[in-house]
């Protein structure tokens, strides 16, 4: 019962975190709003007993990725704009297309399950324990792992390279 | 040594001499100044190759030996093989080919000295001498064919040597056109066994052959004939020939006399059990063999151009071996091929050595300051090089006789034993033969008669330059006249090879026959129309002496006529014969014949018919292509707004496409 | 615990469509890499929902993975932002149609 409620309130909470972000003038106020969604992705990610990934989702997305929009926006002194320029052609089939996704990925997800193979659970509550993923992380996914590092890297030199003055 | 490696090495090594001197100096030009070092590595690129020929020769090979290399293509049952085949035929035409052509080489190095493109040249004869090579060891007929073009585009690539003057340059497209006429015919005949045999091989085709119909061989040898046509100049393809002469003369030689003009006659040889087979064919080789041999020398008798007169002796002599092939005397024909290479070649380089020593004169002339004009290769203007050139004359001279078919010189035997075939032929109650029998006699006498009048009006009287007390040639160096020397001497003994019927009764025998076309019981590469009936003694002995008696005649009269009249010789010829006389040196009109049919029939077609057909249909289409694909991407490209939502907006409605077919 | 994994499916799908939205709505760039972040947080989602439900830790690897090129994204993302901003002095991306015929 009180997975339920605790469900209910983060799900709906996140939900208007995304509405909010959507509908916001304002880039800083779109970004505080997109903050608060994250933040409750990470509380769903508890309630699924994920921790390390709540614990990342917090640090990752809510506190670097996030800071960096802030810290962009700023730095851009991006005013406020207006949400939609009168509803074009474009913005109305945009809208239709949201609805047609929504409604086929509900459908998937409210019949779709019986195509999943049937697996056994097994050892629920420590699935999402740091102990848990590191094994795997160090050992199945070694090699992903680094180069997801380079990735990082390389990532990091363009992003440096792009920004740069000269570049503009 | 490996027989296989023997004939690898025989074959390689003048293309290896080809890439060395073609293309060592192109890229490096000071190499083109080193004449001695380019003319040794030609020349021993050829005598090589001679001596490895000579060693598989005395070792005895030619129980056919096939050496095969690798697998040129292969499509389902279909195969073609890079296989070379070393029997009796193909040994003596790569004797002769090595033979001649390493003794050619020698003489270029001499004849070419100072020419700017000095290495060029002999990168050419090397690789004439490869694709010659090719030709005449080749097992099937597409490595035949490669070694056939191949001798065209050398030939082509050396007529035109001199190409900085149009005239040589026209007369090597037109040689390369006319002969691009017979391969096509070749070509067919190709197919056609392709289809028929299902093999290019030539023992496969030998096997096939019984199972073609009569139709389709003499479709098959028909035009196998035509190709040769193209390559051996005969009419009616032979006008390429004359005016081959623009090459340089070591090469009008060697390709235009000894080597690649037989090749026409290499082919039926080898195919010779083939074209058996098709006895109306047979008669048309032979009466278009005899036709050119009457033809082209008559037209010789009016030329004063030295190497035309030689030209179309080689056209005349050319058709003397078809009249051998068409009545089915295929060993006589290669004999004939074997004793003309030596005599004509040695014409040849004759004349050669001539226009060497008139440059000279020209030369010096020109030095004087003599303004007039001067050819050095026309006859009315030598006269009496006897004197300053003896070597030359000598060896000229006894060329000459053997070409006349003087008794006991290599023409003789081989002329003689051409004429005998016929005669047996016709005996045998195959009546086209009697018509090319007395054809090939009047022949025979006009080749005495205009060899004698070339011989005597180049070296005998009085010398006809100008200022020719002050100027006056010499002899030339060695390098020309060696060679000269040892194919005057094969002109003379070569014909020992070939001794008549006759001689069985003290015990000799036709060497060549045997070694050509077998023995009871073991037959040999070439193939013999089998006759019922057998010419008797006497009537043998009475046809070699009235062979002899003609070319005695013929020479002794020429020569009377020409002592006593000199160049006003010819002007009686001139008033004795008059109109037919002006046909004579016109060649007949045949090469404005072809250029009022054929060549304005082409352009003029071209022009009114193909032309606006090109510009209104075949542009037309393109042109309406490319203007549709305009249109449509007209409309197509407003798809690409550039507005980066839009591409998001398509990337999402496929996404909904995908889900909806995965889901569905 | 007992949550079914459908709703979890059924959330996510509604945060993936706001984000799709967000997409196609609007036109300032930020916002529109906002919204892909969105995206790829719903995806990450039902990613650890399915892990969950199937006892395998390799879908929670796999959100470890989506993150880190999440982050690259961003930063590269961004770094073009703020170079476009710098010609143009403008993040609307009805702006730009540097792609058009």
């Amino acid at each position: 019962m009180l997975a339920e409620s605790l469900f209910v309130m983060l799900g709906t909470l996140s939900v208007i975190g995304a509405l909010g972000m959507l509908i916001a003038r304002n880039p800083v106020s779109s970004a505080l709003w997109l903050i608060l969604t994250l933040f409750c992705v990470a509380g769903l990610y508890l309630t699924l007993s994920a921790e390390f990934i709540a614990v990342v989702q917090v640090l990752v997305y809510a506190g670097a990725i996030m800071v960096l929009f802030l810290f962009v926006i700023m730095l851009l002194n991006l005013g406020t704009m207006p949400t939609m320029k009168g509803v074009g052609w474009k913005k109305a089939v945009g809208f239709v297309l949201c609805v047609v996704v929504l409604t086929q990925l509900v459908l998937i997800g409210a019949t779709g399950l019986d195509l999943l193979p049937a697996t056994e659970v097994v050892d629920v509550a420590n699935a999402g324990s740091a102990t848990t993923i590191a094994k795997s992380l160090f050992t199945r996914y070694a090699l992903a792992f680094e180069v997801i590092g380079i990735l990082l890297l390389v990532a990091t030199i363009g992003a440096v390279m792009l920004a740069k003055r000269r570049f503009a | 040594m490996n027989p296989d490696l023997t004939i690898l090495l025989i074959v390689l090594l003048p293309a290896a001499g080809a890439v060395l001197n073609g293309l060592l100096p192109l890229f490096w030009p000071r190499l083109r100044k080193h004449e001695t070092v380019i003319g040794t590595v030609g020349t021993g690129m050829v005598a090589v190759p001679f001596v490895l020929t000579v060693v598989l020769f005395v070792q005895g090979y030619g129980d056919p030996h096939v050496a095969t290399f690798y697998t040129w293509m292969g499509a389902g049952d279909f195969t073609v093989s890079v296989a070379y085949r070393v029997d009796h035929l193909s040994l003596i035409m790569a004797l002769v080919v090595t033979g001649v052509g390493a003794l050619i080489h020698l003489y270029s190095v001499g004849y070419m000295h100072g020419d700017r493109s000095y290495w060029k040249f002999f990168a050419y004869l090397n690789l004439f001498i490869f694709m010659m090579l090719n030709l005449v060891l080749a097992d099937n007929l597409l490595v035949m064919f490669l070694g056939w073009e191949g001798v065209g585009l050398c030939s082509y690539l050396l007529i035109g040597f001199w190409y900085e003057d149009l005239k040589n340059s026209a007369a090597a497209t037109k040689a390369f056109v006319v002969n691009r006429i017979g391969d096509f015919a070749f070509l067919l005949a190709m197919f056609i066994l392709v289809r028929e045999v299902g093999s290019l091989d030539f023992a496969t085709i030998f096997a096939g052959a019984e199972a073609m119909s009569q139709g389709t061989i003499s479709a098959v040898v028909l035009l196998l004939f035509i190709g040769a046509t193209g390559k051996s100049a005969q009419i009616p393809l032979f006008v390429w020939l004359p005016d081959a002469m623009a090459g340089p003369t070591p090469v009008s030689a060697l390709i235009h006399a000894a080597t690649m003009v037989t090749s026409g006659l290499y082919l039926l040889a080898r195919l010779s059990s083939l074209v058996l087979l098709a006895p109306t064919v047979m008669g048309v080789i032979a009466l278009t063999g005899a036709l050119t041999a009457l033809v082209a020398a008559t037209i010789a008798m009016a030329q004063t151009d030295i190497k035309r007169v030689l030209a179309y002796s080689t056209v005349s002599q050319l058709g003397f071996m078809f009249m051998a092939t068409g009545v089915g005397a295929f060993f006589v024909a290669i004999f004939h091929v074997v004793t003309h290479a030596f005599f004509k070649a040695c014409l040849f380089l004759g004349s050669g050595s001539v226009i060497h020593g008139m440059h000279e004169v020209e030369h010096s002339l020109r030095h004087k300051g003599y303004r007039g004009a001067f050819d050095p290769q026309d006859m009315r203007t030598m006269g009496g090089l006897k004197r300053f050139m003896p070597r030359t004359g000598r060896t000229y001279l006894m060329a000459t006789l053997a070409i006349s078919g003087i008794p006991l010189t290599a023409g003789f035997f081989s002329k003689d034993e051409i004429l005998f075939k016929a005669f047996e032929f016709g005996l045998d109650g195959h009546a086209f033969a009697w018509i090319v029998w007395a054809v090939g006699l009047g022949t025979a006498l006009l080749t005495a008669f205009y060899m004698t009048r070339s011989y005597m009006l180049t070296f005998e009287g009085a010398p006809r330059w100008p200022r020719a007390d002050e100027v006056q040639p010499h002899e030339s160096p060695w390098t020309i006249t060696m060679p000269l020397v040892v194919l005057a001497s094969l002109s003379l003994i070569g014909g020992f090879i070939g001794l008549p019927h006759l001689a069985e009764k003290i015990g000799l025998t036709n060497w060549i026959h045997g070694y050509l076309a077998g023995h009871e019981g073991h037959p040999g590469p070439v193939a013999e129309a089998a006759t019922q009936t057998h010419v008797g003694m006497p009537a043998e002995v009475g046809l070699i002496l009235l062979g002899s008696a003609i070319a005695v005649v013929g020479v002794w009269w020429s020569w009377r006529f020409f002592a006593c009249h000199g160049l006003g010789g010819d002007a009686l010829i001139q008033g004795r014969f008059k109109g037919l006389y002006r046909w004579w040196k016109r060649s007949y009109y045949w090469d404005e014949f072809y250029d009022r049919t054929v060549v304005r029939g082409v352009i003029g077609g071209a022009e009114h018919g193909l032309a606006p057909l090109d510009v209104r249909l075949v542009d037309g289409a393109v042109n309406a292509v490319a203007k549709a694909a305009q249109r449509i991407s007209d409309c197509v490209r407003r798809l690409q707004t550039g507005v980066v939502q839009a591409y998001a907006l398509a990337i999402v409605l496929g996404v909904i496409v995908v889900i909806a077919l995965i889901v569905s | 615990m007992e949550i079914a994994l459908s709703w979890y499916l059924t959330l996510a799908a509604v945060l993936f469509a706001i984000g799709v939205a967000g997409v196609l709505l609007r036109s300032n760039l930020i916002i529109i890499l906002m919204s892909v972040e969105l995206m790829l947080n719903a995806v990450n989602v039902t990613l650890v929902a399915f892990s969950q439900s199937m006892g395998d830790v390799s879908g929670q690897i796999l959100v470890f993975f989506v993150m880190s090129v999440a982050a690259a994204e961003a930063a590269i993302g961004l770094a073009i932002v703020i170079a476009i901003f710098r010609n143009k002095l403008s993040v609307d991306i009805n702006d730009f149609n540097l792609f058009k015929w």
